[in-house]
C-alpha cells in the first residue's frame, strides 16, 4: 500500500520534502512540520547512520509507520552499508524484515543486496542510496536495468548543469540533498574515516567515529585528536567542532588551512527553484543523528520554501529568515551550495 | 578441494597500476618504454583520476598498449573513478569499444557501457563487498575484481571462498592507498584556484601533494580531485598468506621513483627469492612517509602491523 504524497493530494507538482528520523521523536518533528515522507533505519550496522542511542528497533517501527501514515507521511527505511560475506544473511533478514513492516520505499546502495530484495520482493520500492555513488545517467541506467530502482539519491559531487542532465537522461525520480551536514567527497566511496580510524561509513555506518575522538587542553588550544591524528586546534574563542576528517585543519605547502573543507552545510534554497524546474522528485534533508528540534525546524523551513517555490517558481525570493533560521543549525553557522555550484569545486 | 584451494594452485602474477598522478607526457612515455622489460604480467593503463588531464591522447594510450602487448604484457586499459560530465562519458565510450584489450571499470557507469560487450576488470572504485555482487559483476562481463582496500583479510577470506567460477581476485598490494574521490580539486584550493582555472597545477606534484597534521605528521597526498595515503601501503609481508587464501594478482602502483625496484622486490618475494625482511627494507627506501598495512589486520589502514 502506497501512501499519497501531500503534493498530490494538492494537485501541486510532486516534489517530496523528504526529512530524516533518527528516533520517534524526529519523526513526529518531522511529520508534524511539514515533511512529504520521513526516512529511517535499524539500530545496527546495516544503516549509515550506526550511532548509539540512535535508529529504530523492529518493534518500534510499526508505531512510527501508523504515525505518519495517520498524517499522509510516507516511510522510507534505510539499508545503506555494504554487507561483507560473513554480514550477507543478517542484511538480507533486515531487507525481509523492512519488507514485512511494509515501508514504502528501501534505501540501498550494495549491488548484491538490490539483486536480492529485487527478486525476493519483486513489488518492494527500491530507492538507490546516495552511498552507491551512481552519479551519471550509464551507472543509474546499469542498477535500473539490473534491480528495478524506482529513484536515485544523487551524490553531493554534481553541478545543477549536471543534475540536470542526468534528470533529462534517467527514467527513474531523482533526489537531491537539500540541506544538512556536507559530503565533500563521493559518497561510498571514501575511506579516510577507515584509513585514521579502522571504522568507515560502508562498513561500519560511521563516519569519524566519536568513540576515536579526544580532545586535550594546552597553552595553545584545544587539541582535538581522531585515533591520535591531530585534526585540528582550536584558539581560545573559537568555538570546537566535532573533529571530521574532511573538515579539519592541516598544512599544506606551509599553510595551516582547512585543506579540503570548511565546517559547513549544504543549503540549496538559493537554487530551489532551479531544482524543482529541473524535475527532481524530492529533496532530502541530512541529519537523523541531529535533534527533534532540528529537524522540526528545518522541515519547518523547507516546507515553507518548497510550497513558496512550487506555487510560483519564477518569482521565488529566497527569505532571510529562512536563511537565518537555516544557519543557526549548521555547522560552523554557515552554508554553502557545495557542488552545485560550480565556483566550490 | 574448494574453488579457493584450486585457484591457490595457480601461480600469481604481478600487475603495475595506472599512473595515479599527473605526469608528463614524456615522463609516461619513458616509464612504459622501461616497463616493458620488468617483471610485471599485467599493466594498466590510462587516466582514472581527473578527464582534465590530457597530455595522452586516447591513440597515445593505445600506441603504448600495442607496445606493452607485443612485449608479452596483459594490457587493461583503466577508466575515470568519478564519471560526472558528458563528455567524460563519451570518452569512456571510446575507451570500451577499442575492440583489442580488455578495460577496468571503476564506475559502474563503465560497468553498464561494458556489460554484455567486453570483458572487465572491477577496479578498486567498485564496491564489492560480498558474493552476490560479484556474480552480477560476473554476469555483466566481469573476469577479474580488485578488493576494496577496506576489506580485511577475514574478509577477503570469506568472500574469495565464494567467488564465481572463472573469476580472478586482484590486491591492491602496494602504493598509496586511494581513498576518495571529490568534485572539488584539492591541490587547485592549496594554490588558491578554481577547478576550471586550474592551470594544471598538479603537474608540479609527481606523487601527490602532501598534507600533514598541524604536528607536520604527513598524513594525506592531495592528487587534484583524489586523496591518497601518504604512507604507502605494503602486503609484501603476507604473499604466501594471499596466495594461498586464493588471490590471483597482486597490483603495485607506480611512484615517480623506484617503481622497478619495487616490481622487482615483489617479483622475488613472490618467486620465494627475496625474504620478507629484506623486501620490506627496500620497499620502505621507496616510502618517504612510512609503509602501512593496518587494513589487512582489521585495524585503521595507516597502522603498521610488524609482519616482517
Amino acid at each position: 500500500m502506497e501512501t499519497q504524497v501531500r503534493g498530490a493530494r494538492s494537485g501541486r507538482p510532486r516534489v517530496e520534502l523528504v526529512c530524516p528520523a533518527g528516533h520517534l521523536p524526529g519523526l513526529k518533528a518531522a511529520v508534524d512540520n511539514g515533511a512529504d515522507a520521513v526516512y529511517l533505519g535499524f539500530r545496527d550496522a546495516t544503516n549509515a547512520r550506526n550511532f548509539s542511542g540512535l535508529n529504530f528497533a523492529p518493534d518500534e517501527i510499526p508505531v512510527a509507520i501508523d504515525y505518519a501514515r495517520a498524517r499522509g507521511v510516507r516511510v522510507f527505511l534505510a539499508i545503506n552499508t555494504y554487507p561483507s560475506q560473513a554480514q550477507w544473511r543478517q542484511w538480507c533478514a533486515a531487507v525481509d524484515a523492512a519488507v514485512a513492516l511494509g515501508v514504502d520505499a528501501l534505501i540501498l546502495a550494495d549491488l548484491g543486496l538490490l539483486h536480492y530484495c529485487a527478486e525476493r520482493h519483486p513489488g518492494q520500492r527500491l530507492h538507490l542510496s546516495v552511498q552507491a555513488s551512481a552519479t551519471n545517467h550509464q551507472a543509474i541506467g546499469f542498477y535500473a536495468r539490473e534491480c528495478g530502482i524506482q529513484r536515485v539519491v544523487l551524490p553531493r559531487v554534481l553541478s545543477l548543469a549536471q543534475v540536470r542532465a542526468v534528470i533529462e537522461r534517467v527514467d527513474v525520480e531523482v533526489e537531491v540533498f537539500g540541506f544538512g551536514s556536507l559530503c565533500v567527497m563521493v559518497e561510498g566511496r571514501c575511506s579516510l574515516s577507515a584509513y585514521a580510524t579502522g571504522e568507515s561509513p560502508n562498513m561500519s555506518g560511521v563516519c569519524s567515529p566519536a568513540k576515536a575522538v579526544s580532545w586535550e587542553e594546552t597553552p595553545e588550544g584545544r587539541r582535538v585528536r581522531l585515533n591520535g591524528l591531530l585534526v585540528d586546534v582550536y584558539g581560545g574563542s573559537e568555538r570546537a567542532g566535532y573533529p571530521q576528517l574532511c573538515k579539519g585543519r592541516f598544512e599544506v605547502r606551509e599553510h595551516t588551512f582547512y585543506a579540503l573543507e570548511e565546517p559547513t552545510s549544504l543549503n540549496v534554497l538559493d537554487i530551489l527553484p532551479q531544482l524543482v524546474v529541473a524535475g527532481v522528485a524530492a529533496i532530502k534533508v541530512e541529519g537523523r543523528q541531529r535533534s527533534p528540534a532540528y529537524v522540526a525546524q528545518t522541515t519547518r523551513v523547507l516546507r515553507a520554501a518548497l510550497d513558496t517555490c512550487l506555487a510560483d517558481p519564477e518569482r521565488f525570493a529566497v527569505r532571510a529568515e529562512w536563511i537565518a533560521a537555516l544557519d543557526r543549525l549548521s555547522e560552523g553557522s554557515c552554508h554553502t551550495l557545495g557542488a552545485y555550484h560550480r565556483p566550490w569545486q | 578441494m574448494t574453488h579457493a584451494q584450486q585457484q591457490g594452485a595457480r601461480t600469481m602474477r604481478l600487475a603495475l597500476g595506472p599512473i595515479l598522478y599527473f605526469w608528463e607526457r614524456r615522463v609516461v612515455f619513458e616509464f612504459y618504454r622501461a616497463a616493458a622489460d620488468w617483471p610485471v604480467d599485467i599493466v594498466y593503463l590510462g587516466e582514472t583520476v581527473c578527464s582534465k588531464r590530457r597530455e595522452l591522447r586516447r591513440e597515445d594510450w593505445l600506441a603504448i598498449a600495442a607496445d606493452l602487448a607485443g612485449a608479452g604484457k596483459e594490457v587493461v586499459l583503466s577508466t575515470l573513478a568519478l564519471l560526472e560530465a558528458e563528455s567524460e562519458l563519451s570518452y569512456m565510450r571510446r575507451i570500451v569499444g577499442n575492440g583489442t584489450f580488455t578495460i577496468e571499470a571503476n564506475d559502474m557507469g563503465a560497468v553498464n557501457l561494458a556489460a554484455g560487450r567486453t570483458p572487465f576488470v572491477a577496479g578498486p572504485g567498485i564496491n564489492v563487498y560480498n558474493a552476490r555482487t560479484l556474480a552480477v559483476l560476473a554476469r555483466a562481463g566481469a573476469k577479474r575484481w580488485v578488493a576494496p582496500v577496506e576489506l580485511d583479510r577475514a574478509a577477503l577470506a570469506a568472500l574469495l571462498a565464494e567467488q564465481p567460477q572463472g573469476m580472478q581476485a586482484e590486491v591492491y598490494a602496494f602504493g598509496p592507498l586511494p581513498l576518495s574521490h571529490s568534485a572539488r580539486c584539492f591541490t587547485a584550493r592549496a594554490h588558491n584556484l578554481s577547478k576550471d582555472e586550474c592551470g594544471f597545477v598538479c603537474r608540479d606534484y609527481p606523487a601527490g601533494l602532501l598534507l600533514s597534521t598541524q604536528e607536520q605528521e604527513p598524513f594525506l597526498r592531495l592528487n587534484g580531485v583524489q586523496t591518497l595515503s601518504a604512507r604507502l601501503y605494503a602486503l609484501v609481508g603476507v604473499i604466501d598468506d594471499m596466495r594461498a587464501l586464493g588471490v590471483d594478482v597482486l597490483r603495485v602502483a607506480p611512484q615517480p621513483d623506484g617503481t622497478e625496484e619495487v616490481v622487482r622486490t615483489f617479483r622475488g618475494a613472490m618467486d620465494g627469492e627475496i625474504e620478507t625482511r629484506a623486501a620490506l627494507r627496500e620497499l620502505a627506501r621507496h616510502a618517504p612517509y612510512g609503509l602501512c598495512n593496518g587494513h589487512w589486520y582489521g585495524q585503521a589502514g595507516m597502522e603498521w602491523v610488524n609482519d616482517g
